[in-house]
């Protein structure tokens, strides 16, 4: 392919390097250089994440860990505009100000829909695993591109200007990663089996609403420990509802499906564990309470979560008031 | 049951507030561990897994565009654009938003949104604009509430419609697992199926967002007709 995913991570890790170097000629941050470390070490597991053996790439995980843990970030100086500033500057640029942001979606879909079966000379133009997160990545790319050209600003800037984000998003950029690892170990240490042995203990069997409250309750619970309802759908689905719902109370396995892993949405709104959706948002949103995000989500994932229990019983499995 | 002391680790750290990456690295040291795994293992999968789920950061590549054009004024011109809409509160914007990614995200244009594409840039400052266009300067924490409530537009949009595309991961990862188990399911009749509880999602949250139009009329101008209730339901998302 032309245009490969770890091309996509060179570049994202070219965008880290410099905000690295950026970060060490920092002198008005005052953690310079172990958050400049930081960025840096980050930067070298998107470059050379493919070659770099896995075991020393887990020791600069560990490091890069306790950098940020023990608080080694800080914030430095971004040569930022005053808002007066930027309120004259919209008033330049106006609605084209938003052309290369829409670009990125653009070219996202574009790349996905349209170019996704494109070959240059018999090579497939994106890489056909991974069109959406390339087609994000050129997106990306091209935006910048646009970017430069309507601000007539340099690079450097774009990405310093990157940089004063992305030392606000701190420690949380790596959460969702590390998450992912979490998720792995506990899969290998039988976390999932043991849930759904305590569920099954528990619920009395020949109930039929008893089990569909287990089971969808089971399913946001431990998505929310897994923090991915992806994981949580095989082993509680497997656990709970194979046995109990379709083979003992004849639930309809398409309905079931469905709300099944709806059920385990609700327990993603709710988790920190879906940093990804939940912590980083905040993050990026400059909001001081890191879990504001996940407090607004909670009362709609309740009442859904409601919903799912009364769908499940009624059009899975048939239920009668 | 042993396997539990690392979900255990996971809950009393995100409780004592201690920061997540250390609770996160212990709870899988201590996961590993328990199970057995040679430390150097251990260490290997971490490795592994940091690098697979690279693709989860790939918004880095796109923040030198939103910064750049953040200090050419991109907020600013969101929040302006939407002051000259008459119509337009904190409400309807988001109810509108949440409309268009669930529909985009149940038609498979999932790309269409995100909080580092869509959120940041356009739809906060556009929920945030409408506000302040109604009732002039915000307090901060009435900024980081409508945000919050922006942010929270994106997820349940995507988590609810998604799953009505037949060609979505979700649906492939359960038509695989039925499939193994030899229970007869198809993508069409699990996408479907999905329909009663994203309609649900769709109501359930805009009903949320035009009851935070009625919270921030009552919080901007006085308390004005606010119940007790009410305010301290208001308080405490703040």
């Amino acid at each position: 392919m032309l245009l490969s995913l770890n091309l996509i991570y060179v570049l994202t890790g070219l965008v880290l390097g410099v905000i690295s170097v950026l970060t060490f000629m920092d002198g008005r941050n005052k953690k310079r250089w172990s958050t400049g470390l930081f960025w840096g070490l980050y930067a070298i597991t998107f470059l050379f994440g493919q070659s770099i053996p896995p075991d020393i790439m887990g020791v600069v995980v560990i490091l890069i860990v306790i950098l940020a843990g023990f608080g080694g970030l800080g914030l430095g100086d971004y040569g930022e505009r005053k808002k007066e500033e930027r309120v004259r500057q919209a008033a330049l640029l106006k609605n084209k100000l938003f052309i290369p942001v829409l670009l990125i979606p653009l070219i996202t879909v574009l790349g996905t829909v349209v170019f996704n079966k494109t070959t240059l000379g018999g090579i497939p133009l994106l890489d056909p695993k991974n069109q959406t997160l390339v087609s994000l990545g050129l997106g990306g790319v091209i935006a910048l591109i646009v970017a430069m050209i309507l601000t007539r600003d340099t690079p450097q800037r774009a990405v310093n200007e990157s940089r004063r984000l992305m030392d606000a998003i701190g420690w949380a950029a790596i959460l969702p990663q590390m998450l992912a690892t979490l998720g792995a170990l506990f899969a290998a240490g039988g976390v999932g089996l043991a849930i759904s042995k305590i569920v099954t203990d528990i619920v009395p069997a020949q109930n039929t609403l008893a089990v569909v409250v287990a089971y969808c309750v089971g399913m946001a619970l431990f998505t929310m420990i897994m923090g991915n309802a992806f994981a949580a759908f095989p082993v509680m689905t497997l656990g709970v509802a194979v046995p109990l719902l379709i083979h003992m109370h004849g639930a309809n396995a398409n309905t079931l499906a469905a709300i099944g892993m709806f059920s385990g949405y609700t327990g993603t709104l709710m988790t920190p564990m879906a940093a990804n959706f939940n912590i980083v948002p905040a993050a990026l949103l400059d909001l001081p309470d890191k879990y504001q995000v996940i407090k607004a989500q909670i009362p709609t994932a309740l009442i859904l979560l409601a919903a799912n229990i009364c769908f499940m019983y009624f059009l899975a499995l048939g239920g009668r008031w | 049951m042993w396997s539990l002391i690392g979900v255990l680790v996971v809950v009393v750290g995100f409780v004592l507030r201690i920061n997540p990456l250390l609770v996160v690295t212990v709870a899988g040291l201590v996961t590993g561990l328990i199970a057995r795994l040679p430390l150097d293992k251990i260490l290997t999968q971490f490795g592994t897994s940091f690098v697979v789920n690279r693709y989860m950061s790939l918004f880095i590549l796109i923040l030198p565009v939103i910064g750049l054009m953040e200090r050419y004024g991109l907020k600013e011109q969101a929040e302006n654009l939407v002051s000259k809409v008459k119509v337009a509160t904190t409400g309807r914007i988001l109810i509108l938003y949440l409309f268009l990614r669930e529909l985009t995200s149940a038609l498979g244009l999932t790309s269409l949104g995100g909080h580092a594409q869509m959120v940041r840039p356009l739809i906060a400052p556009m929920a945030e604009g409408a506000a302040e266009a109604k009732y002039g300067d915000l307090p901060e924490s009435t900024r980081y509430k409508i945000r919050a409530f922006a942010a929270s537009a994106d997820n349940v949009g995507l988590f609810f419609g998604e799953d009505i595309f037949i060609a979505i991961g979700a649906i492939l990862l359960m038509k695989g697992f039925f499939d193994q188990q030899h229970i007869a399911v198809t993508p069409l009749g699990m996408a479907v199926w999905g329909i009663p509880t994203a309609l649900t999602a769709l109501v359930v949250h805009s009903i949320r967002f035009y009851r935070l139009d009625g919270s921030l009329r009552r919080e901007l101008t006085g308390g004005t007709g606010a119940t007790t209730g009410d305010q301290a339901r208001t308080a405490t998302k703040n």
